[in-house]
């Protein structure tokens, strides 16, 4: 039996029709589900998976920023006008007010990465939510290599990768006892190419910092990182100025950029085709800690 | 990465998904890291990170398992204990690769890998021949019909790469795959660990005459694997716009599971049986005019008939059974408590929740036999029978041979909300 061509299907929409599937499911099967949308690339693509999944009725879930008050500014008025652009009620889960009424203390190495999660889980508890959209990728990590599309997680927030529900074809389970949640990973069959052809065949507009500028800099663990209020050259450390971009947008204390003339999302796709180092091996401070440092956080419910 | 995958080519080459499986330590994740080290796949700081990790512990050579082995017990043990999801390219093709472990103790998480598998790749150890988990898995492989199986004989430079002994386990595998009507059988000579026959042909084997794995993945025909003549459309969610620019909007979403719709076209919904024709087939960007699987898409039909998600779409020469009392082979996933007649649990088919009764166990099955144990009175964990069940609401059905999406299930237990067992419509009436 052949096909006329007609029935071919790409890559790139097998995976969006993927992704739409999924928040449909989640939508048709929890309450109070919330998208945690940080103005990063993947939350970007998420967040237009999610306009396609319910068009032409509005995206039917409120999203939520964990915001560790350590941000780019260009990526929070990003944040501001893509919400008021599609209407959409907006969640802050602050970091700085939870140190202030002592939920969480500030590390000594003034790295928020680890407190962010006390922080998601009591906004969980909070507004109650039982679904939370994540953008996570499986090719970003290997811990989350390993993780399913709806990952189980119970009152304390907890991940237990050795006993993770089995996930069978298109079926998620999305059941849980009060108080438990499913995290769920729309972009988990995605790789860090696909969401920039993506962003090109879609037209999306991301925070500027996503294409090469320049850029004050110091170099540091043989990663660049912008000087600005939380990030101060230390002894012998010599800022200078850098043609850079950003490959993947976190606290802004603990993510690097890397030098980049890709000024156009074409010229992106190229680099990142090219690149023979991953995002982030690339731009991560936090995960050079062991090697088993995403695996760890994940356990106590980080994203 | 070669400029070819910047292309605009590159969005609109196919997607092959594949897993692999077999017994403990036949090299299923040394496959894997060398597949991804020999294509470019790789980035330098995991490979860095890997050959770390590897001088650390003593290791003579790098252990390219760890490339996929990525969870800090599977490390300390050496083994995979869940399927971890790895993808990579060439010009031809995207590759979506899920490494499942070969323990018995984690079979649920191999089923999890090979379900969604349009291929998978069945190593056995070539010292050992095939042994009774090769069997396990390569009869879950037929049960949930992944339409493509490579066995590969691996380890062949530990037995002088001969093709004696490559002969007989091919022999005797085809055999074995004969009783379980495996449907497209390949085999392939390998060694994962020095790359004999993965990317390229091997210079040891001279007289293995076939592709290699990579061209085989590449080239292998997937297209005409979807069912393309039954219109099945489960209905996910409805979509009804709370605006007053949208206004008396009703739209039907989901994902085809079969078939080919195109406006115009006559429907049937079930249960109701009510008839309708389809008056658009909507996307975000824009009206389509034909849908097939795996579209993502929203339907709108020409009368206002009530609909909700569980209800299916289907034609009305050609539909699904609608059906109480289910036959289905079921693989149980579940240690702490076994599937027993009498047992009730929750199930989820297609978009319809339902409850269901175990009414009958028939038989249990011994995989290495293929013996059917009809004095069986449970199933325990990884074990596979058949059973009757008797649903709380009509399920809209097809056997399972026919349709990998109206045709399976899950079981969920009902206290604990885990996934407790897989199960594969044989006879829906
Ligand atoms: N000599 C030789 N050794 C191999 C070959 N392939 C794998 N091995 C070795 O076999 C051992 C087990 O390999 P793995 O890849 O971890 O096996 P696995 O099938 O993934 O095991 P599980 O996932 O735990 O079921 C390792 O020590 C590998 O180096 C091969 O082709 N030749
Ligand atoms: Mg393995």
């Amino acid at each position: 039996m052949t096909q006329p061509a007609a029935y071919r299907v790409s890559h790139l929409d097998a995976l969006e029709a993927e992704s739409i599937f999924i928040f449909r499911e989640v939508v048709a099967e929890f309450e109070r589900p919330v998208l945690l949308f940080s103005g990063g690339k993947d939350s970007i693509v998420m967040l237009r998976l999610a306009e396609k999944s319910f068009a032409p009725a509005r995206i039917p879930f409120p999203v939520m920023h964990v915001d560790t008050g350590h941000n780019f500014p260009e990526v929070m008025a990003y944040r501001d006008r893509r919400v008021a652009e599609l209407g959409l009620q907006l969640v802050v889960a602050s970091v700085p007010e939870a140190l202030e009424s002592g939920l969480v203390t500030e590390p000594a190495d003034g790295v928020r990465n680890r407190i962010q999660t006390p922080v998601l889980l009591d906004a969980v508890e909070k507004y109650r939510f039982d679904a939370l959209f994540g953008g996570a990728r499986r090719d970003e990590e290997k811990a989350r290599a390993k993780e399913r599309v709806f990952s189980f997680r119970d009152e304390f927030g907890q991940w237990d990768p050795k006993n993770q529900r089995p996930e069978l074809w298109a079926l998620y389970n999305g059941r849980h006892h009060p108080g438990e949640s499913i995290r769920v990973f729309p972009l988990s069959n995605w790789t860090e190419l696909d969401v920039w052809h993506y962003i090109a065949r879609e037209r999306l507009t991301l925070p500027s910092i996503y294409y090469a500028h320049e850029r004050e800099v110091v170099e540091r663990d043989g990663m660049l990182y912008a000087v600005n209020e939380f990030i101060r050259p230390r002894a012998g450390e010599t800022p200078f100025v850098a043609r850079v971009r950003y490959r993947t947008v976190g606290d802004a204390s603990c993510t690097a950029a890397v030098r980049s003339e890709a000024d156009t999302v074409e010229k992106v796709i190229e680099e990142v085709a090219a690149t023979r180092i991953t995002e982030r091996g690339a731009t991560r401070g936090d995960d050079r800690f062991s090697e088993a440092a995403m695996e760890d956080r994940k356990r106590e419910g980080y994203f | 990465m070669t400029a070819a995958l910047v292309s605009a080519e590159t969005r609109t080459m196919d997607l092959l998904r594949f897993a692999t499986a077999g017994s403990v330590d036949d090299g299923k994740s040394t496959l894997i890291g060398r597949l991804l080290y020999d294509t470019k796949s790789l980035f330098t700081d995991q490979l860095a990170a890997v050959e770390a990790v590897s001088a650390a512990r003593g290791d003579e050579y790098t252990n390219l398992a760890l490339l996929t082995d990525g969870l800090r017990a599977e490390r300390e043990q050496g083994i995979t204990i869940d399927v971890a999801y790895r993808y990579f390219a060439t010009p031809r093709r995207k590759f979506i690769i899920a490494d499942t472990p070969g323990h018995i103790q984690y079979t649920r998480n191999m089923v999890t890998g090979a379900s969604t598998a349009d291929l998978a790749l069945i190593l056995v150890d070539a010292r050992k021949g095939l042994v009774e988990q090769s069997r396990r898995h390569a009869f879950l492989c037929s049960l949930l019909r992944v339409p493509h199986l490579v066995l590969c004989v691996n380890k062949m430079d530990l037995v002088d790469w001969s093709s004696e002994v490559f002969e007989r386990i091919a022999d005797e595998f085809t055999a074995f795959a004969a009783k379980l009507e495996a449907p497209d059988l390949s085999v392939i000579p390998i060694s994962a660990l020095h790359g004999d026959n993965i990317v390229s042909r091997s210079e040891h084997m001279p007289w293995y005459e076939g592709p290699s794995l990579l061209h085989h993945l590449e080239h292998v025909h997937i297209a005409s694997d979807r069912n393309l003549v039954d219109v099945r459309f489960p209905v996910q969610y409805v979509i009804r716009p709370q605006s007053t620019t949208v206004t008396d909007y009703r739209g039907y979403a989901g994902q085809v599971a079969s078939g080919v719709m195109k406006p115009g076209d006559e429907v049937m919904v079930l249960p109701s049986g009510f008839t309708s024709r389809i008056a658009a087939i909507e996307t975000a960007d824009g009206p389509v005019e034909q849908a097939f699987p795996p579209m993502s898409v929203t339907v709108r039909l020409t009368d206002e008939i009530d609909i909700s998600r569980g209800d299916m779409i289907c034609r009305p020469n050609n539909a699904p059974a609608v059906a109480q009392d289910i036959e289905a082979m079921v693989c149980w996933m579940d240690e702490t408590r076994p599937l027993r007649a009498g047992n009730k649990y929750a199930i989820k088919h297609t978009t319809r929740a339902a409850r269901a009764i175990v009414r009958t166990l028939h038989y249990r099955l011994d995989v290495n036999s293929l013996h059917r144990d009809e004095a069986a009175t449970e199933l325990g964990l990884n074990e596979i029978g058949r059973v009757r069940l008797r649903t709380t609401v009509p399920l809209l059905a097809d056997e399972y041979r026919r349709n990998r999406t109206t045709g399976g299930f899950i079981i969920i237990d009902e206290t604990t909300n885990r996934t407790v067992g897989a199960g594969m419509i044989v006879e829906a009436g």
